[in-house]
């Protein structure tokens, strides 16, 4: 193909031909090769830039691949040929080749002989090449680890220089340790050029592999009393990221860095910096070393983050440059915002916060986008510690909700959520509505996730929350997450029957607009539901704000249309058809229609939704007569205050409490979790019920008993979907069985529905509690006779399902064994605790008093597991007050992982008890202690009570 | 912690490819489309920052050539910006009044100034004179070891 650079094959002698010859060995080749060259003297390569002309002389892309090709074709022949000459230059050709996204990877071997050469050139491009195209998930990577090693002990010091650079580019763990103890070798070298960069190898090394930070600890005492910059500024980066990587190491350097204390060193070198003269050599536009200053900063936040006293001996030099730098240029700036950042997350004092806050509110305003980004980011990670400063530029930040920059705008919409509160929800949903309608696609489910949960926080009446549901349904259309469907039909149903009757037709209204079934189909989810659980009220109710009423004709074609429709989805087709049975029991005229399309559906592709269209044609057929009952209205959830709290707790512990869970991005997200799954459980209601309702039905006409029984099972169904095993009882029960097995049954289900381990270890247990009461819900429908007083939690549902369905006729001691049985667990809402088997080693109970005030009695109750410890919490009220949304917040060490469980309640009455459950697993050996954070409102005042707890049981720590 | 910095022309095309973390190659070059395009898309008045993945893109634009660094999210973005303004006046006094050509026909020496910049990137060196003192030096161990005469020939050339 290349026959010009082929000519020299033809040299070899015949006997010589590698592929024929028994007797080849790689001397007589290499010595066949050098004769060759001697003999036919091969023509000089190409030069580097000759062939970077030749390749931009290239007009068509097709024309630099030919010229490429070529090359490379001709450079694989000199690696061949073992050409060392050459070598250098061919692997600067290809390393240009490879930047145009040509592949490479035949260089790396002779990458690696370059970098064994004894030439500083050949050292130069060969280590260029490897940190280019070594890869550290092939091998070969490691053969350039003796390499390295050399030249670290080399007696000239850019070869030493160059092997650093490399090691600190393409550092891989298993270099990383071999070459550790040369990098702390080097640290150690009087030579500042080798220092500076052993500094930040041995950044690189701990970066890779934490667990080598000792042996570089000795060798920073020094660093930071040198006065090289270089050695200042790696100094720091090395130090900055010792103590972010482990406490103990903070701990370390705040108590003994050589001879001085490395607060006040640090304060010193940054004094010396601010109010030393200028320096030409370090000077950017009037400011001395910006690097070195933010580097400073940065590691000064760090040491005085929640140290009072460090706080204190850095208070001053902050002062300093926040008043000093000068803020024309992008450099102060620069140093202004690690200042301001700095200033936020140490233990400050007020004057110097109000002047950070300052600085943030001139960045706002700036021209530049950059320091506005950067005000807004900024802001967003001080707006807990300080919300009425940053309000006061609300106006501005809900301007930048307009830029037309994707980050700022991204930035603008963060911010704006956390700034909304009671008194500016209702402009400030305007707004974001507003922001909601024309955003990107990637902001739409965010955004509306967010103002949902704004809207359930703050929202001034129903009316109003309603309204921005609908409106937030409407502008985010397909981008809406499914736990704005479930949030929004859980508040619907919590809602007055006049809230009820208005929303139900404004949702008709809404599904009139063209286009609304394609592309909105969370509102159309949500739109049928309320339609088909509340037609009754929609057609035939008060209609006191005068909405025009459809007839049961257009109504029904509305549902044919979308039910017919290929551009809804299974899931809007579920929602529908669900509806479309319910709408049967409270239509007056056109039942008929209404059973012919659930009728058609029996043969539908779908299985799901055959399977619902057979079950519902049931309900038209033999047993007509229950399908009033079963299609009855749903029991108005109970909205889960939850979510909110979640999201608060994990903002304002941040700020002030030493040992908290101080992530906050972890706290939020986990938070989220477990609203997601409380909702996505509250939404499955309908289903469970349906459920139940179908298979109960299919095997119905024996006896009553087999209702009980097929229930169970479909509570089981639903409940153990997950679970390895779908045995249980509940399953193989035949219908005679007595009640006893039944119940059985029940507590199976329960069993081993709370052992079941679940992905989400948070989401498991507020789902179960759901769970728990789905079923008991399911059960009362059922059974319809409860004996026995109604127990605290759900009494509500059952009173009210009683009204409804006192009809169906079943076993009287049936249900009033079952529900003796259950009540003791459903009511202290700690099911999965109570039902897991006792902890083998049970220790005897221990209680402790976290606090006792004003009528407030915490309790806390340790009980020690196999691998956590459960730490049951019960308050109680013995005030004659009401205190609302309790909340109860803890933190415990960074050695502990915490988790709470939902409470029980928010709201305490007097004489009123809330339960929550935590568990605390230990990730080492530490004794714990609880830092409590105790909310409430007492006659809309906020009461807040903080208190620590210690002397819990001793735990071991968890094997993970 | 800089995780890469990346030079382009803006038809796309790179000039400069500097990677600080271990990504297989395949990645590397869809990082890199993907950055290019999104990068050449934006508007000029647009701010330097995009919040990309979970790190934070900084980028600049000198003449025709983009500078663009993925930082840390704790990184300052505003301090990456100086660092890739400190990297163009070095290679502004390197090359005397740098252009886009002399980074494509000297993109070795690109890489050369870039590494007395930066280490694993952490900047190593805040002293410009320092940088282009050690340049230099290196600069003639090469002419060093290949006289002048030689150097069109054993040199890279």
């Amino acid at each position: 193909m290349y026959p010009y650079y082929e000519q020299d094959w033809s040299v070899l002698p015949p006997e010589n031909n590698r592929r024929f010859n028994p007797a080849f060995n790689m001397a007589t080749i290499r010595q066949a090769f050098t004769e060759a060259v001697e003999r036919v003297r091969m023509p000089t390569p190409t030069r580097l830039r000759d062939l970077i002309r030749q390749i931009r002389a290239a007009r068509t892309a097709a024309e630099e691949r030919a010229v490429v090709n070529k090359e490379c074709a001709y450079i694989r022949s000199t690696f061949r040929e073992e050409d060392s000459v050459w070598r250098c230059r061919n692997i600067a050709k290809l390393l240009y080749i490879h930047m145009l996204g040509y592949p490479a990877h035949f260089g790396q071997l002779e990458c690696l002989k370059l970098t064994a050469s004894t030439r500083f050139t050949d050292k130069r491009i060969g280590y260029l090449g490897a940190m280019l195209l070594l890869d550290e998930r092939q091998d070969v990577h490691l053969l350039i680890t003796n390499c390295l090693k050399n030249d670290l002990n080399s007696s000239t010091q850019f070869v030493v220089g160059l092997a650093l650079c490399t090691l600190g580019a393409i550092a891989s763990p298993e270099m990383a340790r071999d070459l550790a103890s040369e990098v702390e070798r080097l640290m150690k070298s009087p030579n500042t050029y080798i220092r500076k960069k052993a500094t930040l190898c041995a950044f690189r090394v701990i970066r890779r592999v934490p667990e080598l930070m000792e042996i570089f600890l000795p060798a920073t005492r020094s660093l930071l009393s040198e006065k090289n910059h270089g050695i200042l500024i790696t100094g720091v980066t090395l130090i900055t990221e010792m103590c972010e990587n482990s406490a103990d190491t903070l701990l370390h350097f705040k108590k003994d860095s050589g001879n001085r204390e490395i607060v006040p060193n640090l304060v010193r070198i940054l004094k010396n910096l601010i109010l030393g003269g200028y320096s030409p050599e370090h000077d950017v536009s009037g400011v001395s070393d910006p690097f070195l200053q933010v580097k400073i900063l940065r590691l000064l936040r760090i040491l005085g983050h929640n140290d009072p006293d460090a706080s204190e001996a850095m208070n001053d030099i902050l002062a300093q440059v926040a008043t000093n730098t000068e803020t024309s240029k992008n450099v102060g700036n620069t140093i202004l915002y690690e200042t301001v950042l700095s200033i936020m997350d140490i233990r400050s004092e007020g004057g110097l916060r109000v002047l950070a806050v300052n600085i943030l509110g001139r960045f706002l305003l700036n021209s530049d986008k950059n320091i506005r980004y950067v005000a807004l980011n900024t802001l967003l990670r001080t707006v807990h510690a300080d919300t009425s400063a940053v309000q006061r530029h609300r106006t501005t930040i809900l301007e930048c909700l307009k830029d037309p920059d994707v980050s700022i705008r991204r930035r603008a919409m963060e911010l704006s959520f956390a700034l909304i509160n009671a008194q500016n929800i209702r402009t400030m949903t305007k707004e974001l509505l507003l922001f909601l309608e024309k955003a990107d696609a990637e902001f739409k489910a965010q955004c509306s996730s967010g103002m949902i949960l704004a809207a359930e926080r703050y929202s001034p009446n129903t009316r109003w929350h309603l309204d921005t549901q609908l409106s937030v349904l409407i502008a985010a259309g397909n981008y809406v997450r499914d736990d704005v469907v479930s949030s929004t039909i859980q508040l619907v149903s919590s809602s007055p029957v006049s809230e009820q009757t208005y929303i139900t037709n404004r949702f008709w209204e809404s599904l009139q607009v063209t286009n609304h079934c394609e592309d909105k189909q969370p509102l159309l989810q949500v739109a049928v539901w309320a339609i088909g659980e509340y037609g009754d009220l929609f057609m035939y109710g008060a209609n006191d704000d005068e909405f025009e009423r459809p007839t049961e004709s257009d109504l029904i074609a509305v549902y044919h249309k979308f039910l017919t429709s290929a551009q809804v989805s299974t899931t809007s087709k579920q929602y529908a058809l669900v509806s479309l049975a319910k709408l049967s029991t409270r239509l007056q005229q056109c039942v008929e229609e209404v059973q012919a399309l659930i009728t058609s559906f029996g043969s539908h592709l779908n299985v799901d939704l055959q399977q619902r269209g057979v079950e519902f044609t049931q309900l038209f057929g033999n047993y007509k007569h229950l399908r009033p009952p079963l299609l009855e209205k749903m029991p108005a959830m109970q909205i889960s205050r939850i979510s909110s709290q979640n999201g608060e707790s994990s903002g304002s512990f941040d700020d002030n409490s030493p040992d908290v869970i101080e992530n906050g991005i972890e706290g939020n997200s986990s938070g989220h979790q477990l609203i997601e799954s409380n909702m996505n459980t509250l939404g499955d209601n309908t289903n469970i019920l349906l459920d139940l309702l179908g298979s109960a039905d299919l095997s119905s006409g024996v006896s009553d008993a087999a209702v009980a029984t097929d229930l169970s099972n479909a509570v089981h169904k639903k409940n153990t979907r997950n679970a390895n095993d779908g045995g249980g009882g509940g399953g193989t029960t035949t219908t005679n069985n007595s009640v006893v097995s039944n119940n059985q049954d029940l507590l199976d289900l329960l069993g081993l529905d709370m052992s079941t381990p679940s992905s989400g270890s948070l989401a498991t247990d507020p789902s179960s509690a759901a769970n728990m009461n789905n079923m008991l819900d399911g059960l009362d429908l059922g059974f319809g006779i409860m004996d026995g007083p109604p127990n605290p939690t759900n009494g509500n549902d059952l009173t009210g399902m009683l009204g409804g369905l006192g009809t169906a006729p079943a076993p009287v001691v049936a249900a009033s064994g079952l529900l003796g049985d259950l009540n003791p667990t459903a009511a202290s809402n700690n099911v999965a605790a109570q039902q897991q088997p006792p902890a083998p080693q049970a220790q005897p109970a221990l209680q402790m008093t976290a606090l006792n005030k004003n009528g407030l009695l915490v309790q806390l109750e340790p009980v020690t597991g196999n691998d956590c410890m459960q730490i049951f919490m019960t308050t109680t009220n013995s005030s004659d007050n009401t205190l609302e949304q309790y909340l109860l917040q803890a933190a415990v060490q960074k050695s502990f992982r915490l988790q709470m469980l939902t409470p029980s309640d928010s709201v305490l009455p007097p004489g009123g008890v809330i339960t929550q459950e935590m568990r605390v697993v230990a990730t080492s050996n530490a004794v714990l202690r609880m830092r409590l954070r105790i909310s409430y409102e007492l006659d809309g005042q906020q009461v807040v009570e903080q208190t620590e707890v210690s002397g819990f049981p001793e735990q071991q720590p968890s094997n993970e | 912690m800089m995780l890469f910095m990346l030079l382009f022309s803006r038809q796309g095309k790179l000039r400069l490819q500097k990677w600080y973390m271990a990504y297989p190659d395949k990645v590397k070059k869809k990082i890199t489309r993907e950055l290019v395009t999104t990068i050449l898309a934006r508007k000029p008045k647009m701010c330097s920052f995009l919040e990309w993945k979970d790190c934070k893109i900084v980028y600049k634009r000198y003449a025709s050539l983009y500078f663009c660094c993925a930082i840390e999210q704790n990184d300052n973005e505003l301090l990456t910006l100086e660092i890739i303004h400190r990297y163009v006046e070095l290679l502004d006094k390197y090359f005397g009044s740098v252009c886009e050509l002399d980074i494509i026909f000297n993109f070795e020496k690109a890489y050369f100034i870039l590494d007395e910049l930066l280490i694993g990137g952490e900047i190593q060196e805040t002293s410009k004179k320092n940088v282009l003192k050690a340049i230099a030096s290196q600069d003639l161990l090469q002419e060093d070891e290949t006289p002048q005469s030689f150097f069109d020939d054993h040199g890279l050339g």
